[in-house]
């Protein structure tokens, strides 16, 4: 009962005043005329508006209306019949009996339209983008509509009606995070059917929760790349979450079915992905792409087509495609996104969501592009072509213009990978060539440096060229990068840097390590430190190693570990075991220099992600200031370290006292017991003297040598 | 701290048992002889010939005479201990899988598993003083918990039974009547089946092991939790150090995913924690199995544990074991 209704003692007081004994009356049978609630509204009135109309099937959604038909005679009828179905039999299963076209009954003239019944509503749908202005002849282009929108067509008003504007409410302060007082970050994890975000209170070694839901979302959670929103996927669509003290819903996205999803750097688009069986097994996958604006929610764009129209290469099928489809370039402003075709890049600018210049950029024969994080640039990758007689290629191209900055002609090229630094001042191209016998292939590097003039593009090969590569990883914020190499259990991890050799940078080899049992890398998001791991197969070593001092600081072991992730400032690492295998499902928590803080299992657990932060809004000479000074600011930040874990084993003392004096509580009540019980218990042992207590006992070990004759045998010796 | 390997099973331990004095390490296997050892050196002396399954279970009596053992065979025999004689045997008709001698060794309590049709029961058996009056009829019988009972012990003064299995909840009952008296707590108690339960030797609390990874403390007179010790395992034993304020708790995966894993994967330790402040303390490493038995020596200075892998190991404390301070 909402604002209107009264409390109990009031009806009472009311009743009394009429005359009414409340007793007598049934509440049940109490009927309010239908489509009158007297002003009282039900309890779930809000939820009820709140809530979307639910869709109802009409039972039509197949049907579709084609108009602009030619008028013709009974004779004729037969014949248009035919060519209607001929039309509409290409794009999908016509009903048995599912075309009608309804004839005039006073001249038996047809009235130049029909009805057609499709096995599915995807069907209905697709004819009807298809076949939308067909053209029979000259003055017969069809108009093709679903014949649910014909009922809602005819319901809009003829009048205008200004629309309604709401109050303006204050948003939640969707950065709140940032302004921890502890300046600590925070995480999501999944495991079983609950989704929780917990600050990582590394000073009190221990997550401290935040925020819990079951059910949050359908399939994984999602945080935007700035850390701002938090988004879940469900069958209906997907939604984002954020605020100050809860995690509140700011928007949904419809998109039925939806798989992935994929924000844009900036954080000003969301992308959503579907793809949907066919009914006919013979037809590909169709495929929907909804581009969203996040601040609004407003569905800016979407894509729709089959699966080959959006994977690479022509290969079709099913994994085709590539997450994400779209990438996303020009920096933190989301200028643009592009996407690969087959013999084209389609370039979409973001202020008007069509084609820059209103046309795909031509590249024959492109199978690879990548933007450079940083600026509008795009790096292409064309592979040879025509038996080695056309070089394979990567070249810069600059957008909006489609400049091309430089080119690289390749040789002998079996594949490509192309590798941005995050501050897109390098590109690195890992290139994998064939030997002369075709037989095998060898691998390379050319690194590009973007930011310098003219680009200059070196070559770097391996100490050991036949090497296989295993990882690759750019140091972020800084010029060096790692190499994982070599054949076997025990490849080699190489550092390089790009800063060496006077005024001409070139590039070098710092030092190799050998033989390390590692498959991945991964570099502190704030550089110098590299964590060396060994998934998979190599039962999750861990390698923590300073790249300033080339040195290990530490070596561990996450056994069975899955996945790694820095938090987004470089102070922690988490490792985490997935629910790929049941084992040892959970989570631990190091310091950057492989200090093992504290380890949560939790069964089926599957993700683990760090809320992102914006960039720093300090400039770098602020940074450079505080980075010299750091003395100065750490002291501040070494005392409250102290106060709290002085504080911790304060509490930790009287939480063992307090555990210390409940024990002997229970220990001096059971003693009572067994004084009391001492009659009884010699009674039950018939009186033996010995009690239970046995321990207090010494057992004395003594060898016993017992005899006995085992048979008497009598033998005549001669 | 070394410990003695104690090769005499070629099947996986079922059950250790030390004796009042502690100079006697009884075993029970999945081979078909329980094993008598010395718990000093681990010399092997002698085994109980008869049974003709796996034995479960087995208790020894209160002067080291008498031995009692349940078997997959559906029989408890009652043994001579010096011996090896049987003296007795009680037959059932399904498995017999817990058995306990009373205060005075006067009754046991032994469980049956649920087989063909029969549902699992508690009996309570009195053993007469000349085995030649021994008869086997039931004191009293107790039906009605769903699935195995893993284990039953007497109460204090024999006044009651405690009960637990795979239903995952522990009883206590009136060892007089048969009636239910207490049960744990759905909520705070063990989610998964009960695989192991310890008295200790005053009978003021015991201890039990649950396929939840996890062990908890009651208070045996009013069934009150009292401690939990996390494990990320599943618990298959249990053992409570009757000098120290410590448990140890052993266990591993399940002996299905062993091969599939690597052998750190299985968490074949046995795990000391503090008893009263559930701190893990320790861990003792060496089989290569889950841990099936665990028993404390009386003068708790020794412990030994007994293995999926066949093996019991006897580990004497090394003198700094004595001087944990937590």
């Amino acid at each position: 009962m909402a604002a209107a209704a009264l409390s109990m003692p009031e009806i009472e007081n009311k009743a009394m005043n009429l005359g009414i004994d409340l007793s007598t009356i049934d509440f049940d049978n109490i009927v309010l005329p239908p489509g009158d609630d007297f002003g009282i509204n039900s309890d779930d009135e809000d939820i009820l508006h709140e809530e979307e109309a639910p869709e109802f099937e009409t039972g039509y959604g197949n049907v579709i209306v084609v108009d602009n038909l030619p008028v013709v005679s009974p004779e004729k009828f037969a014949k248009l019949e035919g060519v209607i179905r001929k039309i509409y039999g290409q794009t999908g299963v016509i009903k048995e009996g599912g075309l009608w076209m309804p004839v005039n009954p006073d001249t038996n003239m047809t009235l130049g339209y029909c009805f057609i019944e499709f096995n599915t509503a995807q069907e209905a749908k697709e004819a009807k983008e298809k076949t939308d202005g067909y053209k029979l002849d000259k003055s017969h282009i069809f108009v093709v509509d679903m014949f649910d929108d014909i009922d809602r067509y005819m319901n809009v008003p003829d009048e205008w009606t200004p629309a309604e504007i709401k109050p303006y409410e204050a948003g939640d302060h969707l950065q709140h995070w940032l302004t921890d007082e502890k300046a600590r970050d925070q995480f999501v994890i999944r495991a079983g059917t609950v989704t929780e975000i917990f600050w990582n209170d590394a000073r009190q070694v221990r997550p401290d929760p935040v925020y819990q839901r079951q059910y949050w979302t359908d399939s994984f959670v999602q945080w935007s790349p700035l850390g701002t929103y938090l988004a879940t996927v469900h069958r209906q669509g997907a939604a984002v979450w954020g605020g100050k003290s809860t995690f509140n819903r700011i928007h949904r996205f419809p998109h039925n079915q939806v798989k992935h999803i994929d924000f844009s750097p900036g954080e000003r688009f969301l992308v959503t992905y579907s793809s949907q069986e066919p009914s006919n097994p013979r037809d590909t996958h169709r495929v929907v792409l909804n581009i969203f604006d996040l601040g609004t929610g407003k569905l800016m764009r979407d894509f729709k087509g089959s699966v080959d129209d959006f994977t690479t290469g022509g290969s079709g099928g099913l994994s085709g495609i590539s997450w994400p489809i779209f990438k996303w370039g020009g920096g933190k402003e989301d200028k643009y996104f592009a996407r690969i075709g087959k013999n084209a890049i389609y370039v979409y600018e973001t202020e008007t969501f069509i084609l820059v210049d209103k046309k795909s950029y031509k590249v024959d024969n492109v199978v690879d592009f990548s933007w450079s994080p940083t600026d509008s640039i795009l790096a292409l990758f064309v592979p040879e072509l025509g038996g080695g007689n056309q070089p394979a290629r990567v070249s810069l191209v600059q957008m909006p213009g489609k400049v091309e900055l430089r080119q690289k002609n390749l040789f002998s090229v079996s594949d490509c990978k192309m590798y941005w630094h995050s501050n897109g001042e390098y590109l690195a191209v890992k290139v994998d060539r064939y030997t002369k016998t075709k037989k095998s292939t060898y691998t390379g590097f050319e690194l590009f440096r973007i930011k310098e003039r003219d680009i200059p593009i070196e070559v770097l090969e391996l100490d050991n060229k036949n090497d296989k590569i295993i990882a690759f990883a750019w140091e972020p914020k800084g010029h060096r990068f790692a190499v994982i190499h070599g054949d076997g259990p025990r490849p080699d991890v190489s550092f390089y840097s790009m800063k060496t050799g006077g005024i001409t940078a070139r590039v070098s080899k710092l030092t190799t390590l050998k033989a390390k049992q590692a498959n991945a890398l991964y570099w502190s998001p704030a550089g110098r430190f590299i964590v060396l791991a060994g998934l998979k197969g190599f039962n999750g070593q861990l390698e923590f190693y300073n790249v300033d001092d080339l040195e290990t600081m530490a070596t561990g072991e996450h056994f069975m570990c899955t996945d790694i992730e820095w938090d987004p400032t470089g102070r922690y690492v988490a490792t985490a075991v997935t629910s790929v295998h049941e084992m040892e499902n959970g989570f631990h928590i190091w310091s950057f220099n492989g200090k093992l803080l504290y380890r949560i299992p939790k069964d089926h657990f599957f993700q683990f992600q760090w809320r992102p932060r914006p960039p720093s809004l300090l400039s770098p000479e602020k940074e450079e200031e505080i980075s010299r000074n750091l003395r100065k600011y750490s002291k501040k930040y070494e005392a409250e370290d102290q106060d709290v874990s002085l504080a911790l084993s304060e509490q930790d003392r009287k939480k063992r006292r307090a555990l210390q004096e409940e024990w002997e509580t229970w220990t001096a009540r059971w003693k009572q017991y067994h004084e009391e019980e001492r009659e009884l218990r010699l009674q039950l042992r018939d009186g033996e003297a010995s009690d239970d207590e046995g321990s207090q006992e010494q057992y004395e070990a003594k060898e016993v040598e017992a005899e006995e004759v085992l048979d008497v045998h009598e033998e005549i010796v001669d | 701290m070394r410990p003695i390997l104690m090769k005499g099973h070629e099947r996986p331990l079922t059950f250790l048992k030390y004796n009042r004095e502690g100079d006697l390490l009884l075993s029970c296997a999945k081979d078909h002889t329980p094993t008598v050892w010395f718990a000093d050196d681990g010399q092997r002396l002698g085994t109980y010939r008869g049974h003709n399954g796996a034995v479960w279970c087995c208790d020894v009596s209160h002067d080291s005479t008498r031995l009692v053992t349940g078997s997959a065979d559906q029989s408890v025999k009652l043994w001579d201990v010096q011996t090896g004689t049987q003296l007795y045997s009680f037959n059932f008709n399904s498995p017999a899988r817990s058995v306990d001698f009373s205060v005075g060794d006067k009754l046991v309590v032994i469980t049956t598993d649920p087989f063909m049709g029969n549902p699992s029961t508690i009996q309570v058996k009195r053993i007469a003083e000349d085995p030649a009056d021994q008869t086997s009829d039931s004191v009293l019988t107790i039906k009605g918990p769903q699935g195995r009972i893993n284990r039953a012990v007497w109460g204090p003064l024999n006044k009651t039974i405690i009960s637990a299995g795979e239903d995952s909840i522990i009883r206590i009952w009136d060892s007089e009547t048969g009636q239910l008296l207490k049960e744990s707590d759905k909520e705070s108690g063990h989610q998964k089946t009960i695989s192991s339960l310890c008295m200790f030797t005053d009978k003021s609390h015991f201890l039990t092991g649950s396929a939840d990874k996890s062990a908890k403390l009651w208070d045996t007179r009013s069934l009150t939790l009292l401690k939990t010790y996390q494990m990320d395992r599943p618990v298959n034993a249990v053992a409570i150090s009757p000098l120290l304020d410590h448990v140890v708790i052993g266990g591993g995966q399940e002996a299905v995913n062993v091969t599939m894993t690597d052998r750190r994967a299985g968490k074949f330790e046995a795990k000391f924690y503090h008893k009263i402040l559930q701190d893990e303390i320790g861990g003792v490493k060496g089989h290569f199995g889950p841990i099936n038995a665990l028993a404390f020596n009386p003068d708790g200075r020794s412990f030994s544990s007994g293995g999926e892998d066949g093996y019991v190991r006897l580990h004497h404390f090394d003198p700094d074991y004595f001087s944990i301070r937590m």
